[in-house]
């Protein structure tokens, strides 16, 4: 043959165990250890090039600094930087990310692209209406779809949030009943079960809250509920389905005695992905009610925002929505930005980006899709409570959930292990842990959603991975639990350090915390 | 000292009384992060949240055992609020009330009735 | 259906694993009266092709800022945002990750919003620095409530050269609270008024940098007027970029300061989604607002970053949080936070220069043209007073291709000031545009 010299080994020598394997300099393969910006030399380098400008400030005498002390880099540099970072985070993009009344649907990316057309983007709040018909045509069409949808005549946009959208509601009920003369009402009732942001946002507005008790099968308690209403009472606020993934079966009683009392009823819509296209909570007795665009209508949650949270409204309370109005005009849509309900919420109009990507998801889906979306959401979730019920304790075992379900941790008993040991634990096992310890009316409570967007095989992967720990954890295997996550880009950290000694800016100061490789 | 149904402690020196939250509390607490002490001068009736002793994930009310005006708060508790979680009962005591009737303390648990009353929860 | 996984097969399955003989016997407990048959009145669904054209209808009746000569300022700013950054926040990790609330899976979010917060700090001269608020509005509206829950007053005073949105804003959030709002009437230099108004009963005065109407000013004279009375002086930015280049609020005595950070990172949007920006002093960090990252390690000691100071939050303090806010404006501060960082300091002064540069070019084709600038110190926005209602100017320019700024009437009807407009220029302006504004104003 001819001769080669070239050949080398194509399968692997006899593999050596790999276990507390370290590299030379710290690197983790893949997984990049990255400083921070101020550490990485940048303090006179710049990755824009902009216009050479003399910079005549002989008209700001004064008011200029020459103090600003920020590290600049150059966009290979920025762009290793942040990828870097990026690899130590989860994401939907990545597994089934459980998180009980988050609804981690899938963000598509159909949404991103529309957001980004220039028609949409590149456009001023205050560009005369008339450069803008396109979009407040946009923001009427979703408008259209919000109110259908939920049975309701009025929806304001402006929200930026769920809590903030929580503030706009109760703002417009206070309005409503000083308008009434019913001014001195100043308490609001809420379910022990809510969500946090409910009582701070009452308290915010001026109101005291009272709790409203939960009966034995996690609902509200009517008879409680009764007993709290009274002249004093300006709104209760109330999820459903509830915090516990429950439909609250008796809610057109409540929103009857509600309403008998002279009180109002604001639901608060973080958990709309059981019902859309299926259920109006205007068919309830709603009379206000937030919509979550970047739970139930797909926008991505980027960490932590933006969201958006309009909120629709009844038709007594409406006259009352904040500025600014969509209303026609002779020559097209008109934003009444004026005086208008109860004021203003936010400057300019609400959050634009959000709702074309909500409107692009709601197109998408259409009103045979988004039911689909609610039915598979509770399937899902169903299906997820009927695999893992022999192994685990759901808080309410009678009857089918909605779209999320909850766990307490009775089934954790006497095994040295808690509800954050397991969800630690599942880090390890490939997915973001549930919500946990929250609604607080359960004991560790395990809240798991897992959405309409995953498959059944992500469910049955799920479900394998959580009946494998459930097993590790009755059998004793506690270490595996106390030390989670082994697998994680970093391990638990020291939260209590954090609250004592809070470091919340980087300084120049030899004492601060170096990197360990 | 005397105890409430609240962990509370307090401890009755001539007319000053110290008070702090209990070793149980502490525990049940977790790593103590922060303290609101209350401010010197308050007057307080017994009932009254008159602090705040802050973990991690929670902040929990701390109710004045007894009735009077505060006239010392633990300012060492600042920079060192772990001292609760070592000493809840010595150096990690909260504010020194001069109280108004010091028969209010009658009414308060012994340790031998507070340790019952915990062994019961 | 594209987005949805499930097939028939895996539902019927599903539905034996459950024991439930159709989904609908899962809705069971929805009151008969509510349950639907029909489908809502909406259309059916529709492809991406589908969706792309009625989208793209909808975009193509706008007219976008860049297609012409552009001068809208008043709160929301049009720079240009390097190619990387909206490609950067696009990632997976970043875009469909959650709040990191498991810091151990979110380093990535955390460690930039570490880095977001010291940047923060940098530019308002300040010790701590907040995850970001919603917008500058509300921002600001959530500072004259710490100031409240700091000196436990009840009153605050708005400067008249405030943003009116900010001020509408303050007054709907903080009347609620019972507070009493004093708003100053809008005045082009608006701050002497400011201190005559501060009494012993002042929690905050609020004070806005360059103001509305572009006024740059030195507050420190109302920091002390304020600071004598007790009161904190809290100072507003709604245009980012001017703080490469001007005093910082910090500097000037402020004990808070907020700002609209959309100028760097984020488009115009439509009003949203932006980014406000928060910084204080460190002896009020336990009154902040908002989500706080702060550093620490880890069980190996390697060094990390959690969101902490928790209790000051709504889901742990409930009714006695610092504020309500949960979801923040996190993807819009990590874009702020990647365009700052390619800029870096230097970046920004010369960023800074360049608007002011262009913005005396504007003033001087203004001026040439024949109308009053009535703003004396300016960054990169000045005010002008028009011959006529400054509204109509507009609309008489926009047929000519021009979109020549905002009339101070839209921001404030009652205000008396219809004959003012509000003129922007930044790195995006350029002289074309500027001879073409001069051009049809002169006309």
């Amino acid at each position: 043959m001819t001769m080669m010299n070239v050949g080398r080994p194509t399968r692997p020598e006899d593999a050596i165990a790999g276990e507390g394997f370290r590299s030379l300099s710290g690197g983790r393969g893949l997984l990049q250890d990255e400083a921070l910006l101020f550490e990485l030399d940048g303090w006179d380098k710049c990755g824009v090039d902009l216009p050479a400008a003399e910079l005549d400030a002989s008209d700001l005498e004064g008011l200029t600094r020459d103090d600003l002390r920020l590290p600049g880099l150059s966009e290979p540099e920025a762009v290793r930087h942040y990828v870097r970072l990026s690899q130590k985070n989860h994401a939907i993009d990545l597994a089934l990310y459980p998180l009980g009344s988050c609804t981690m649907k899938h963000n598509p990316r159909l949404n991103e692209k529309m957001a980004r057309l220039p028609g949409f983007a590149d456009l001023h709040p205050l560009q005369p209406v008339s450069t803008t018909q396109g979009a407040l045509q946009l923001m009427d069409r979703l408008a259209h779809w919000l109110k259908t949808l939920t049975g309701m005549p009025a929806v304001a946009l402006s929200p930026k949030a769920g809590a903030h959208g929580e503030l706009c509601g109760l703002l417009s009920i206070k309005a409503a009943h000083e308008a009434a003369g019913q001014g001195d009402r100043r308490t609001v009732l809420v379910p022990t079960s809510a969500h946090g942001t409910n009582p701070a946002t009452a308290a915010f507005v001026g109101y005291s809250v009272r709790e409203i008790a939960q009966t034995a099968d996690g609902r509200v308690d009517l008879a409680d509920l009764a007993a709290k209403l009274g002249p004093d009472v300006a709104a209760i606020m109330v999820t459903n389905p509830n915090t516990c993934g429950l439909f609250e079966r008796d809610i057109i009683e409540i929103s009857r005695l509600t309403h008998e009392a002279g009180a109002y009823f604001y639901c608060d819509g973080a958990n709309f992905n059981a019902i859309v296209g299926k259920v109006r909570p205007g068919d309830l007795g709603v009379d206000a009610m937030h919509i979550n665009l970047h739970k139930t209508f797909s926008t991505p949650h980027g960490g932590g925002g933006p969201g958006a949270g309009p909120v629709v409204l009844s038709a007594a309370l409406a006259p009352f929505a904040p500025a600014p109005w969509i209303v026609a005009g002779p020559n097209g849509l008109e934003l009444r930005e004026g005086d208008a309900g109860f004021g203003r919420l936010t400057a300019f109009h609400g959050q634009m980006g959000m709702f074309v990507r909500a409107l692009a998801y709601m197109l998408s889906h259409g009103a045979d899709g988004l039911r689909q979306v609610a039915e598979d959401a509770v399937l899902n979730a169903n299906y997820v409570k009927a695999r893992l019920s022999d192994v685990m304790s759901p808080a309410f075992p009678d009857g089918p959930c909605m779209h999320e379900a909850l766990f307490d941790d009775a089934w954790l008993e006497g095994t040295g292990v808690t509800t954050l040991d397991f969800a630690k634990a599942m880090i390890d096992e490939g997915f973001h842990p549930m919500t946990m310890y929250f609604p607080l009316v359960v004991h560790g409570a395990m809240l798991i959603e897992p959405t309409e967007t995953e498959s059944k095989q992500e469910l049955d992967r799920f479900c394998d991975a959580l009946r494998a720990l459930a097993s590790a954890a009755k059998a004793g295997e506690v270490e595996r639990f106390k030390g989670a996550p082994h697998l994680a880009p970093m391990r638990r950290l020291d939260e209590t350090q954090a609250a004592r000694k809070p470091k919340l800016v980087w300084r120049e100061d030899p004492g601060s915390v170096a990197p360990t490789p | 000292m005397r105890f409430t149904k609240d962990h509370e402690w307090v401890s009755l020196d001539g007319d000053v009384a110290t008070v702090g939250i209990t070793a149980h509390a502490a525990e049940q607490l977790g790593d103590v992060v922060f303290v609101e002490t209350p401010e010197v001068g308050k007057a307080v009736k017994a009932g009254d949240a008159f602090a705040v002793v802050e973990s991690v994930k929670a902040a929990s009310d701390v109710y004045a055992p007894v009735s009077g005006e505060v006239v010392e708060a633990n300012e060492a508790l600042a920079g060192s609020p772990e001292t609760v979680n070592a000493e809840p009962e010595a150096g990690g005591w909260f504010a020194k009330i001069r109280v108004s009737d010091p028969a209010e303390l009658d009414a308060l648990m012994d340790k031998a009735a507070y340790d019952a009353f915990v062994a019961s929860l | 259906m594209r987005y949805l996984p499930l097939t028939p097969a895996d539902r019927a399955e599903m539905l034996g694993v459950i024991g439930a003989p159709d989904v609908d016997a899962l809705f069971a407990d929805v009151p008969a009266a509510a349950r639907k048959t029909d489908l809502f009145d909406l259309p059916l669904h529709a492809g991406e092709l589908e969706v792309e054209r009625e989208l793209s209808a909808l975009a193509a009746l706008n007219r976008p800022a860049g297609a012409g000569p552009f001068f809208c300022g008043a709160g929301a700013y049009r720079h240009h945002v390097p190619a990387s950054v909206d490609h950067i926040i696009q990632r997976s990790e970043f875009l469909t990750s959650y709040t990191p609330y498991q810091p151990e899976i979110a380093q990535g979010t955390l460690q930039v919003l570490f880095e977001f917060q010291t940047q923060v700090a940098a530019l308002t001269g300040l010790d701590v620095a907040n995850a970001s608020m919603y917008d500058g509005s509300t921002a600001t509206a959530e500072a004259v409530m710490m100031a409240q829950r700091v000196t436990r007053r009840e009153k605050a005073i708005l400067s008249g050269g405030v943003h009116p949105h900010y001020a509408a804003v303050t007054q709907t959030i903080a009347h609620a609270e019972g507070m009493e709002i004093v708003r100053l009437p809008a005045a082009i230099d608006a701050e002497a008024a400011v201190i005559d108004a501060i009494d012993d009963e002042t929690a905050c005065v609020v004070v806005q940098t360059p103001n509305v109407f572009g006024v740059v000013t030195d507050v420190a004279r109302i920091a002390e007027a304020a600071h004598a009375r007790g009161a904190l002086l809290i100072v507003v930015t709604t245009e980012a970029v001017s703080f490469g280049l001007l005093k910082s609020p910090g500097a000037m005595g402020a004990d808070i300061a907020v700002a609209e950070g959309q100028s760097i990172g984020n488009a115009l949007n439509y009003g949203g989604p932006y980014v406000g920006l928060f910084a204080c002093r460190e002896k009020f960090v336990r009154q902040m607002p908002g989500r706080l990252c702060g550093e620490t390690v880890d069980a190996e000691g390697r060094r990390g970053y959690v969101l902490t100071l928790s209790t000051r939050e709504q889901h742990i303090r409930r009714e006695k949080a610092t504020s309500n806010i949960c979801t923040n404006s996190g993807l819009c501060a990590l874009a702020f936070t990647i365009h700052l960082s390619l800029l870096g300091g230097q970046g920004l002064k010369q960023l800074a220069a360049v608007n002011h540069s262009r913005a005396r070019e504007l003033k001087a084709a203004v001026e040439a043209a024949g109308l009053e600038v009535l703003t004396p110190r300016f960054f990169n926005e000045i005010a002008v007073r028009t011959k006529g209602a400054a509204a109509e100017l507009v609309e008489r320019l926009l047929g000519d291709g021009i979109i020549a700024g905002v009339p101070f009437s839209r921001l404030d009807p009652k205000a008396g000031l219809d004959d003012v407009l509000l003129l922007a220029a930044t790195e995006t302006t350029t002289s074309a545009d500027i001879a073409a504004l001069k051009d049809a104003l002169a006309r």
